[in-house]
């Protein structure tokens, strides 16, 4: 399981209800149901996403988030996690205020715009940058709505949702992102994850 | 029409109150079972069946020496494995496989025909609750069905809310719409226009209203197929000619492929009993039955959903289908839902659908693992 499941699911206590919103393969959920006994729900828009999270026997709607979030009461979930999907949605901030209404808490991770490599490929290859985390080409990237952790540590500020926990990821290293060091961290951090709640 | 060798029959003495307001008691519910019951008695599933079904699901059926409708789905190793778990299915009442139905005969001896009692889903379901109590079972393990099967699963999941652990219904709907109803009253038409149905007492005199029961099956047999699927399989392909006839006989191979359905059908259905189970699906409304939310029938069960729709079904499309997750979202059931991507209509559920049928065997097996 990579690094960022693990950090999410130490965000997470146990027995708790988690929606994992995108939840591809539902290798996160398998792990938070088996090793933190969660009750466990996903929402995935992939047909063959979707069988394979049955396959695992876990509880999953095929769907959209911008169409399908609507459907769950307000905080009926103690958390929703979004893992790298909010720059795919046409309308993020529109997904993002339903992760809030939907979630008592809710877990964001962002694929850091900022990164020094993502700069670098941009400054001095002068194409559209490809790394880890951006691993498609411009013509057939998801991503519709890139950002940094700055620009995310600013919107959600400025929305007055509240901040609990904000961790850069970087490789194998995870970091707390705070006001001093943010632009720091957005320059060294391949991935942003933060705990907010509305 | 019944051959009444090859039925198992249990004989239902407690009084049955229908929706119609009449009251039924002594009447048999015929059934068939699959699998053995564990000693646990943990892993029976009850199947139900669809407009045109019968307690035959799988094997060959003895009264008609076919397969049995759900053959790709349940058996030996298949989706809904008979060497796990103990598969349950009844003859709706209404039906003509066995069950209490218009072809039975009323106390006085004489054949019910339209003198046969109006009966609902629910009706259906309450009948069938008895069989629990037949075969010792507290609680099944599931629950399935598709089309008016599905809409079975979720009456009987609303009247008996802790007596299934998981439920599946598969391409059905919580309330028949204007379209389904219009569909089943031109089948009704063309029943009730043949001369031989004699206002339902064609039975007495030997002559089945074979003609309208064949243009009603005909008719509903579009709709059970996609425009895509009957298109690559027919096309415009002539019958056995090289050329049209310019006249009326079946030119086209998907005219001689309908009224062979007609014709198939005719021989093991009973016409009163088609109007009497379209009447029983048009006045299926699960929602009205709790003031209008829907959500309110699935209150009570802790059960475990899996609903399924597929792509190309026009007659209980996916939306349908998706207002039943969205009710049991709403209360923060266990709720799952996929649908999947088939050119083959209504009748997917019935057909070779590898994605459906892994799908149905992964829910079921991990769910069962669980226990």
């Amino acid at each position: 399981m990579k690094n960022e499941f693990q950090v999410i699911a130490d965000l997470i206590e146990k027995d708790k209800k988690v929606l994992d919103v995108g939840c591809a393969d539902g290798t996160l959920m398998k792990f938070l149901k088996d090793n933190k006994n969660i009750n466990i729900r996903g929402l995935e828009i992939s047909k063959e996403k979707v069988q394979e999270c049955i396959a695992k026997g876990l509880t999953v709607i095929e769907g959209n988030a911008e169409k399908d979030l609507k459907q769950f009461p307000d905080k009926s979930f103690d958390y929703v996690v979004l893992s790298q999907t909010l720059q795919a949605f046409l309308n993020p901030e529109l997904v993002l205020d339903e992760l809030l209404r939907v979630g008592k808490k809710a877990i964001v991770t962002i694929p850091n715009f900022g990164y020094w490599k993502v700069r670098f490929h941009l400054l001095f290859k002068g194409t559209m940058p490809i790394t880890k985390t951006l691993p498609d080409e411009w013509y057939n990237t998801p991503n519709l709505h890139m950002c940094t952790i700055k620009d995310f540590f600013h919107f959600v500020k400025s929305k007055d949702i509240k901040i609990f926990k904000s961790l850069a990821l970087n490789n194998l290293n995870s970091s707390i992102i705070n006001e001093s060091n943010l632009g720091v961290k957005n320059l060294s951090a391949d991935l942003g994850i933060f705990l907010i709640e509305k | 029409m019944n051959t009444e060798k090859n039925i198992k029959t249990l004989i239902v003495k407690k009084p049955l109150k229908l929706d119609c307001g009449k009251t039924i008691k002594d009447f048999p519910i015929a059934y068939e079972t699959y699998g053995s019951l564990n000693s646990k008695k943990d892993n029976a599933i009850l199947v139900f069946h669809a407009l045109t079904g019968d307690q035959f699901v799988t094997g060959t059926n003895p009264v008609t020496n076919k397969e049995g409708w759900w053959s790709y789905a349940v058996g030996p190793d298949k989706a809904i494995d008979t060497n796990k778990y103990f598969v349950i299915c009844s003859n709706v009442i209404g039906g003509c496989m066995g069950s209490y139905g218009p072809s039975h005969k009323d106390p006085d001896q004489k054949i019910f025909g339209t003198n046969f009692p109006v009966i609902t889903i629910n009706d259906m379901v309450n009948a069938q609750y008895n069989l629990l109590d037949h075969f010792g079972i507290d609680k099944l393990f599931s629950i399935t069905g598709g089309s008016m099967g599905g809409m079975q699963v979720l009456q009987f999941i609303s009247n008996f809310p802790d007596k299934s652990k998981t439920v599946i219904p598969i391409a059905t709907t919580s309330s028949h719409s204007a379209q389904n109803i219009a569909f089943n009253e031109l089948g009704r038409q063309a029943i009730t226009a043949d001369s031989n149905w004699k206002d339902g007492n064609y039975t007495s005199n030997e002559t089945n209203p074979g003609k309208g029961l064949a243009v009603a099956r005909m008719a509903a047999h579009i709709t059970y197929l996609s425009k895509k699927g009957l298109q690559e399989k027919f096309g415009r392909k002539l019958q056995e000619r090289e050329d049209l006839k310019f006249g009326f006989d079946a030119d086209f191979q998907i005219e001689s492929y309908l009224r062979y359905q007609g014709s198939v059908f005719v021989d093991r259905f009973d016409a009163n009993t088609y109007l009497y189970i379209t009447r029983a699906m048009d006045y299926f409304d699960l929602a009205k039955q709790f003031k209008g939310n829907l959500s309110d029938a699935f209150i009570n069960t802790k059960a475990k959903f899996f609903i399924i729709s597929f792509t190309s079904d026009w007659l209980y499309p996916t939306q349908e289908n998706k207002d039943i997750v969205i009710a049991l979202n709403s209360i923060g059931a266990d709720v799952g839902f996929v649908e999947i991507e088939s050119d083959k209509g209504h009748d997917s559920f019935l057909l070779d659908v590898p994605d459906f049928l892994s799908a149905l065997k992964n829910f079921l097996d991990k769910s069962y693992e669980e226990n």
